[in-house]
């Protein structure tokens, strides 16, 4: 898909530097349960950030506090350096756009899109010009004088990111977009919605629960659980070097297992390993699924029965179960077909590992 | 949801202009029965109903709520015995007939009572001939009637209850089409049949119409006949009759939640 | 095959039932006592005095259900995000349920015992604040008498008919709505009414469909006189000849079923249209 040129779509071509967002201790309970715990978060301008975590962590929540949707106990939501705490929601100058069921049906595409722009004030014809250049940014613009229900779950959605960019927002807010989609439409429609932010320069808000998506198209993500962000970094920052346990089972699908650490290496089954960063002593040691492979030579491994293989068409993921109980996951090439039962040897390839202390 | 609603103020003083409107009406009845023959407040209307003196101008009333509750019973059994299991066949064995057999179904709200009983005055007639002119046979119009309202509980119950998976589930174990029918399927629809009866209950009891236009004796046109000499009797028993249908419609609905929480 | 043997039980009740008194109903206009085809029952259609009947039936009929549907859909608005499944929304379900059911000689007389001669609230206005009701006419056995008893079933058919439309109604339009910059009454206005429009026509014309059926109420209220349709059928079919035709009964039934017919038809095209936006 082509981005339409610069001189004929009027988004691109006014696109400019972003806004900051800052959420500042950001408390929230319902009924008596607290939800949010504090929450401090600062985006830089044009940044993409993603709040990721299991339901009930409290990212949609977040999200909708810093659209006003909600209001916090405590707290402050600084745009652009502006307190916009007590800023009713239609005054925030933010674009959303929800799970689904979010574009009126009683509205054709293009007045769908145009909607935010004729609430402010904009003329019809200058609404719809600016309406129909968001669509081709979307690749929807033939579609403008279609009604919702005559389109695809992946095209209403494109519609709505539509309708939310075309006010030229100071931030734009997802909350789980792509969750009721079918899978090969998601990835089409996440990169797309990347590849449009990036283009537009404009700071990003994205909620889900999915990492891989996450990891796709972030530019920092913050992993939430139960109220607090547990980590925010970079993907490769969280991949390799999560800060805790929650994040590393979270991001990636390591596996625990223990070891001794002393320095900047760390004993595990008998082999040794760098460290990322120096410890001593027992340690929780998160390995890789990648890192861990199938060998026959005798050292530096350890027995393990296989418990499930599942093939993912270009890898295949095995559990197996060691002599010691531990539960470790192995990526490998789908060559390698271990059955239940089967009796096998791991070995870890030395690359650094993240640990953190045992107890 | 709260953003979308109304403020608690606004819908105060609807809910309190709207009930006092409704309200009105039926205070006023009540306070009309509670009039002493002296002046002032009383039950001595309200007693009256079971003295016998009194009662005589009163004794078509009950003999028009015997009719009626009998007329309920033989509705009641047409829904049961005739509707529901032809639905049953419908449902699972000629899929493609259920939007004609709804078509079927919904039409008496299509056409008025009014206009039915233009055309039923010649077949009672044949009825009169055969069956004699008691008032029970009013009930073969009566399931008529019943019929949308009827409907639509068993066929919420058959929907909710994914009659087909059960039947097809308990033939594969074996049943035959019999025991199906009467130990799978029936129990499911327990909900459906009892918020179809009750309906028609409700229906058959408030009936005139047909009744009226027929020449046969029933509650209401009992009511209509005694309160040219009786107001107060007629509005007693409006009361009562109100105040059942009420619970019966209470815990059709109470009934329905229970069983919508237990499947979900 | 057997199961359609199983068909054959409820298709001729069905058809003895139904199809046949309808068929009767409406064709009997068309014919003499005697049995010969004729035009002149249907022609009787055209008489002045049939000509008003249909008119009142359709006026108070209109002004009736637009009266009910407002009142109910501010009911329903107020019932708004309460919750479905407690004690309020159980409670007015029921009434509405009831109330819509209450129609007939039992309203007629509750009606009688609040503004009749010796009505309650009659005397009450009387006695009390010097009010007659009645200064101008005993109206409530005549043809305006029937407005507010139809009323009183209407307003519950309403709630009853439109809540679905309006519990349909998404939280997220109501955000997405603010996120674009609107306001509750912008809300309301562009989004909230046009997608209720629909619903809220085809409960109008349930409604009307509705007021013109009833015949029970004005029967009892009226004894006699035959203002409006059903009540002129009455008068057909309890004497020999009215205004000079002998099947105007049947004649009348036939008017009356394209009238609600028509209506009906309008609704279930109106709802089914409606419906898409619901799911």
């Amino acid at each position: 898909m082509t981005l339409p040129r610069t001189a004929d779509n009027v988004l691109l071509a006014e696109a400019g530097e972003g806004t900051r967002v800052q959420l500042q201790g950001i408390v929230k309970s319902y009924s008596g349960t607290r939800v949010l715990h504090g929450v401090d978060l600062d985006i830089a301008p044009g940044e993409f950030v993603s709040l990721l975590g299991p339901s009930g962590c409290g990212k949609t929540t977040l999200l909708r506090v810093l659209a006003g949707l909600e209001n916090a106990d405590q707290g402050a939501v600084l745009l652009g350096g502006r307190d916009v705490s007590s800023v009713p929601t239609n005054r925030r100058d933010i674009g959303m756009v929800f799970q689904s069921y979010s574009l009126f049906p009683h509205l054709r595409v293009i007045d769908n899109t145009a909607f935010g722009l004729r609430r402010r004030g904009a003329g019809r014809a200058d609404a719809a010009k600016r309406a129909l250049d968001a669509l081709a940014l979307v690749g929807l613009d033939a579609f403008a004088d279609r009604f919702p229900h005559q389109l695809s779950g992946g095209q209403q959605q494109r519609v709505a990111l539509a309708r939310a960019l075309v006010t030229e927002p100071k931030v734009l807010l997802l909350d789980e977009p792509l969750s009721a989609l079918d899978a090969k439409v998601r990835v089409q429609l996440r990169d797309e919605i990347r590849r449009i932010q990036l283009r537009l320069g404009i700071t990003t808000v994205f909620v889900t629960h999915d990492q891989e998506e996450a990891l796709a198209v972030s530019d920092r993500i913050a992993v939430m659980s139960t109220g607090r962000i547990e980590q925010i970094g970079s993907p490769e920052q969280l991949y390799t070097t999560p800060a805790t346990a929650g994040v590393a089972a979270f991001v990636g699908l390591s596996s625990v297992v223990s070891g001794v650490a002393e320095g900047d290496r760390v004993m595990v089954w008998g082999q040794s390993l760098p460290l990322q960063t120096p410890a001593d002593g027992p340690v929780d040691v998160y390995l890789r699924p990648e890192n861990v492979y199938f060998t026959s030579e005798a050292d530096a491994a350890t027995d393990a029965l296989v418990e499930e293989s599942t093939f993912l068409g270009s890898m295949r993921r095995t559990l197996v179960r060691t002599e010691s109980g531990e539960l470790v996951r192995l990526q490998h090439s789908p060559r390698i077909r271990p059955a239940f039962g089967d009796r096998v040897r791991i070995a870890i390839t030395p690359e650094p590992v993240a640990v953190h202390p045992r107890g | 949801m709260m953003r979308l609603g109304p403020s608690l103020a606004t819908r105060w003083v609807i809910g309190i202009l709207v009930g006092t409107f409704f309200a009105v009406p039926l205070v006023s009845t009540l306070l009309y029965t509670l009039r002493d023959p002296s002046g002032g407040l009383s039950f001595a209307r309200w007693a009256a109903l079971f003295d016998p003196a009194a009662s005589a101008a009163i004794r078509p009333i009950w003999i028009g709520l015997g009719n009626s509750l009998v007329l309920a019973v033989v509705t009641v059994a047409i829904v049961l015995l005739l509707l529901a299991p032809t639905m049953i066949l419908v449902n699972l064995r000629f899929p493609r007939l259920k939007a004609m057999f709804e078509f079927v179904v919904l039409l008496p709200i299509s056409i008025p009572a009014i206009v039915l009983v233009v055309g039923l005055a010649p077949i009672y007639l044949q009825i009169g001939r055969t069956l004699g002119t008691g008032t029970w046979t009013l009930a073969f119009a009566y399931g008529i009637t019943v019929l949308p309202f009827a409907f639509r509980s068993i066929q919420a119950s058959i929907d909710a209850a994914d009659l087909r998976t059960l039947a097809e589930a308990a033939r594969s174990l074996g049943a035959s089409w019999p025991t199906v029918v009467v130990q799978v399927l029936a129990p499911n629809l327990r909900q459906g049949l009892l918020a179809a009866s009750l309906i028609s209950i409700a229906v058959v009891l408030g009936e005139f119409t047909i009744a009226s236009l027929l020449n046969r004796q029933v509650f209401q046109t009992a009511m209509v006949v005694v309160q040219k000499q009786d107001p107060y009797a007629p509005a007693i028993f409006t009361l009562l009759a109100l105040l059942f249908c009420f619970l019966l419609l209470l815990i059709i609905g109470r009934a329905a939640r229970g069983t919508r929480k237990a499947g979900s | 095959m057997v199961a359609w043997l199983g068909l054959v039980p409820f298709s001729a009740y069905v058809v003895l039932f139904l199809a046949v008194p309808t068929l009767l109903a409406i064709g009997s206009g068309f014919f003499t006592k005697d049995g010969s085809f004729t035009w002149v029952n249907v022609g009787a259609l055209a008489d002045p005095v049939v000509l008003t009947t249909f008119a009142n039936s359709a006026w108070l009929s209109l002004l009736t259900a637009v009266v009910g549907a407002i009142i109910g859909a501010l009911v329903c608005y107020a019932l708004l995000g309460t919750n479905p499944e407690g004690a309020l929304r159980s409670t007015v379900d029921a009434a509405a349920g009831v109330l819509a059911q209450f129609g007939g000689v039992m309203l007629a007389f509750a009606f009688i015992a609040t503004i009749g001669i010796q009505g309650v609230l009659k005397v009450f206005l009387e006695e009390t604040l010097g009010i007659d009701i009645y200064a101008n006419g005993t109206w409530l056995y005549e043809l305006p008498g029937l407005i507010l008893p139809y009323i009183y079933f209407q307003v519950p058919l309403m709630v009853i008919t439109f809540m679905p439309a309006l519990a349909a109604l998404k939280p997220q339009w109501s955000e997405a709505n603010l996120t674009l910059g609107g306001t509750r009454t912008s809300f309301w206005l562009r989004i909230g009414i046009p997608v209720l429009a629909p619903s809220f026509l085809a409960s109008l014309l349930l409604l009307f469909a509705n007021a013109f059926s009833s015949y029970a109420t004005a029967a009892a209220l009226a004894s006699q006189g035959s203002q409006i349709v059903p009540l002129q059928i009455r008068t057909a079919l309890t004497s020999e000849t009215v205004l000079g035709r002998e099947n105007l009964a049947g004649a009348l039934a036939l008017g009356m079923i394209i009238v609600v017919g028509v209506v009906m038809a309008l609704y279930s095209l109106i709802q089914r249209r409606a419906a898409r936006w619901q799911s």
